[in-house]
């Protein structure tokens, strides 16, 4: 089923410069799979070198971060969106 | 390239760093990008600071708000462009922690020093290059009457 991907300001560029992206998936990692398969050089912004997530780059399935769903295995349904938010911090 | 910012705005951010001083405040700029590459902030989104631990000298915004805020921008026309902290009693300069934990690249940071409780100086910084390699460089603050 296609579903959507919020794409945040700095992945922009390496994603045709598109703020949505719509990509096929059962679940939220068939639909990360989908979205790096279409734009390959959003692979390395969005994942390390052994393949997972990287720690500063949060996915939210609507309001609910996949870590604490069943991350890569939860499962999508036409009307969900999929969020990439990078994490803000900092401090003097 | 500049981030232009109303100044209704700019003293609105200033004062939530007096406001939670002498703690660090923190929130997104919201607005546009044009082709000449400035930055126009039209809102700003004040958050609430996650790091509990060490709220002098950090801030965290809860990725939870920023998907909220991040979703409420676009149906409104807006991207996110950018976020604003502020340095209690410390310069209005990036720390090694503020680069540490940068991740916006092509955002702008702004940084209010709070002297006793009085906002100083507010700089802006635009984040620049790929993680690996990333920095920050100096960006003028146009501020707009």
């Amino acid at each position: 089923m296609s579903i959507k991907v919020l794409i945040p300001t700095p992945l922009r560029p390496y994603a045709g410069k598109q703020s949505v992206i719509e990509v096929t998936a059962t679940t939220v990692g068939e639909a990360l799979n989908d979205l790096v398969t279409k734009h390959p050089d959003l692979r390395k912004h969005l994942f390390s070198e052994d393949g997972k997530l990287r720690t500063f780059v949060n996915v939210y399935l609507n309001d609910e971060d996949i870590r604490y769903l069943s991350k890569d295995a939860t499962a999508v349904k036409e009307t969900d969106t999929i969020t990439i938010v990078p994490s803000v911090a900092g401090g003097r | 390239m500049a981030l232009k910012i109303p100044e209704i705005l700019y003293n609105q951010l200033r004062q939530h760093g007096e406001s939670t001083y002498p703690h660090e405040c923190c929130g997104v700029l919201l607005g546009e990008l044009d082709e000449a590459g400035d930055k126009f902030v039209r809102a700003i989104a004040q958050c609430g600071n996650t790091r509990t631990d060490s709220l002098a000298n950090r801030y965290q915004i809860s990725p939870a708000e920023l998907v909220r805020i991040q979703r409420e921008a676009m149906l409104a026309g807006r991207d996110i462009v950018g976020f604003y902290h502020s340095h209690p009693d410390h310069p209005a300069r990036w720390s090694a922690t503020d680069l540490a934990e940068a991740h916006w690249t092509g955002c702008s940071y702004l940084i209010t020093s709070v002297e006793l409780g009085r906002a100083v100086l507010t700089n802006s910084f635009l984040l620049l290059g790929h993680e690996e390699e990333k920095h920050f460089e100096d960006e003028l603050l146009d501020v707009i009457q």
